[in-house]
């Protein structure tokens, strides 16, 4: 008996909705437009970039804005020898939370590197922007080694 | 309080790749065999049904609702489904029994991730803005927590590598794990690293398939003459989503809610964990403060085969088959759920 054919369809996986970021997201996305980078102050005084909108200890609302560094240390860094086709990159790069100058929690983003042993944990890395912002976490294209 | 036991569990294989068998197809061998081993017919027959699974894995709203076809959507059913592994289809299902809505409940958790890429799915259950954006991958980021360990000199490569190697062995009596053999911790380091510093042993593989537990008052266990376990305690609770500000080389979360289950009540003869990477299993083991009189994960745990929104269940189930085995008289099960074990679930089982 011969298979019969697979029946099969396109079908974009995604939000396909658009909602407001708020004052919070919102402003840390409208100043990544502008190519600076923002924290917010958490209950404890730590400075988080990106900025959250409740302290998640306190459950307290924040809103006192910090304007961070646009360079800063690698805590940890996961070396990507494979991207994966969604990835920024379509050569070997990492993944890497960084903590900037001026901020207290390091935040996840990619760094660009050629090889693995030139990244290590207490690098200094500097943001590189996109060509275009536009308001999206991604403006930031990638962190470059210093 | 009415006590709660488990008289039935059942898991399919781990399997890579399913195949052409959709979810429905997954669930209703699991489903028939725990309702042979309590004795029972059919969905009829409890009071409550609870399912775990994930939407994203197959990549459709409401995915989840042809699930229940594996049941037979006549007649009506008191029927729920948790967004969550179905550990916490457990717990919703306890809740139902402990404000006396109901005196038995069958729990299933499914997922068949074959078919996508599921690191990547994974990504899409991160913070929209932050992280989803940038598709960040969940072995990467368990890569950066377990870089953090190796830094702090809190682990080693080796550590990870036995956890491995316990794992492949422990499988071996496991005829449902899809990974074993007779590795040792050096055959895991000869391997070269994959997304550095995890090796592609220190991470679970993919896996299809669903695992599928009956729970009921003490009462109905006894009225069913089936050998059962009791549920003595369950509690979960939640970390902040940004990872940034957790300290990833603990886990205070599965800390807190195994207090609150009272796990520190008595001896812990064994302890299923969920830890999807090697290291994970090293967090946890600490963070529960389990010592040498505990056998850890003796199934070979999710390293061994890890099926999507059911691994919780099984490690609860897996405990479960030992105790009325009688190879252990008390143990507790660890599921979690996000990533970098951000929400931890911790339940304590005794022998009647």
């Amino acid at each position: 008996m011969s298979q019969p054919e697979v029946l099969h369809q396109e079908f974009e996986l995604g939000f396909t909705y658009t909602r407001s970021t708020g004052p919070v997201v919102g402003r840390f996305l409208t100043e990544l437009k502008q190519r600076n980078i923002v924290g917010i102050k958490a209950s404890d005084g730590r400075v988080v970039v990106p900025p959250m909108e409740y302290d998640p200890d306190t459950a307290e609302a924040l809103s006192e804005f910090v304007d961070v560094g646009q360079e800063g240390e690698i805590v940890s860094f996961a070396w990507v020898k494979e991207p994966r086709e969604a990835h920024p990159f379509d050569k070997p790069f990492a993944w890497a939370m960084i903590r900037l100058d001026g901020a207290d929690v390091p935040m996840i983003h990619c760094v660009a590197a050629e090889r693995e042993d030139q990244v290590s944990t207490g690098a200094r890395v500097r943001a590189r922007w996109a060509d275009e912002t536009k308001g999206f976490i991604t403006d930031i294209r990638c962190f470059e080694l210093v | 309080m009415r006590e709660i036991a488990i008289v039935g569990y059942q898991q399919s294989d781990c399997v890579s790749d399913a195949g052409a068998q959709n979810e429905v197809e997954l669930i209703i061998p699991v489903v028939g065999r725990v309702f042979e081993q309590v004795g029972i017919t059919n969905a009829q027959d409890v009071d409550f049904v609870c399912s775990g699974s994930c939407d994203y894995l197959q990549g459709a709203a409401f995915a989840f609702v042809l699930g229940v076809d594996a049941l037979g959507a006549v007649p009506p059913i008191k029927e729920s489904h948790v967004e969550m592994d179905a550990a916490w289809a457990l717990y919703e299902s306890i809740l139902k029994i402990r404000m006396g809505h109901a005196d038995s409940a069958l729990v299933y958790g499914f997922g068949k991730s074959s078919p996508g890429e599921l690191p990547i799915v994974l990504s899409q259950q991160l913070d929209p803005y932050y992280l989803a954006t940038q598709w960040v991958d969940t072995v990467s980021l368990a890569a950066m927590q377990a870089r953090l360990m190796l830094d702090k000199g809190l682990i080693t490569e080796r550590d990870m590598a036995e956890v491995v190697s316990r794992s492949r062995r422990n499988a071996l009596n496991n005829p449902r794990a899809q990974l074993k053999g007779d590795i040792s911790a050096d055959d895991v380091l000869a391997e070269e690293t994959y997304l550095s510093p995890l090796r592609k042993g220190d991470i679970c593989p993919v896996s299809d398939g669903a695992s599928a537990m009956i729970i009921c008052t003490v009462e109905q266990a006894k009225a069913w003459g089936k050998p059962y376990a009791v549920i003595s305690g369950i509690d979960h609770r939640i970390e902040t989503h940004n990872m940034g500000m957790r300290d990833l080389t603990d886990s205070v979360s599965t800390r807190a809610a195994a207090e609150r289950a009272g796990m520190g009540n008595g001896k812990v003869d064994v302890a299923e964990l969920y830890a999807p990477f090697s290291h994970q299993e090293i967090i946890l083991t600490r963070a529960l403060g389990l010592g040498d009189d505990t056998s850890v994960n003796p199934s070979g745990g999710v390293l061994a085969g890890n099926l999507m929104m059911a691994s919780g269940l099984s490690r609860i189930g897996e405990v479960f088959d030992r105790i009325v085995a009688g190879e252990a008289q008390r143990g507790i099960a660890h599921a979690t759920s996000g990533p970098c074990l951000q929400h931890n679930l911790v339940t304590v089982l005794e022998a009647a």
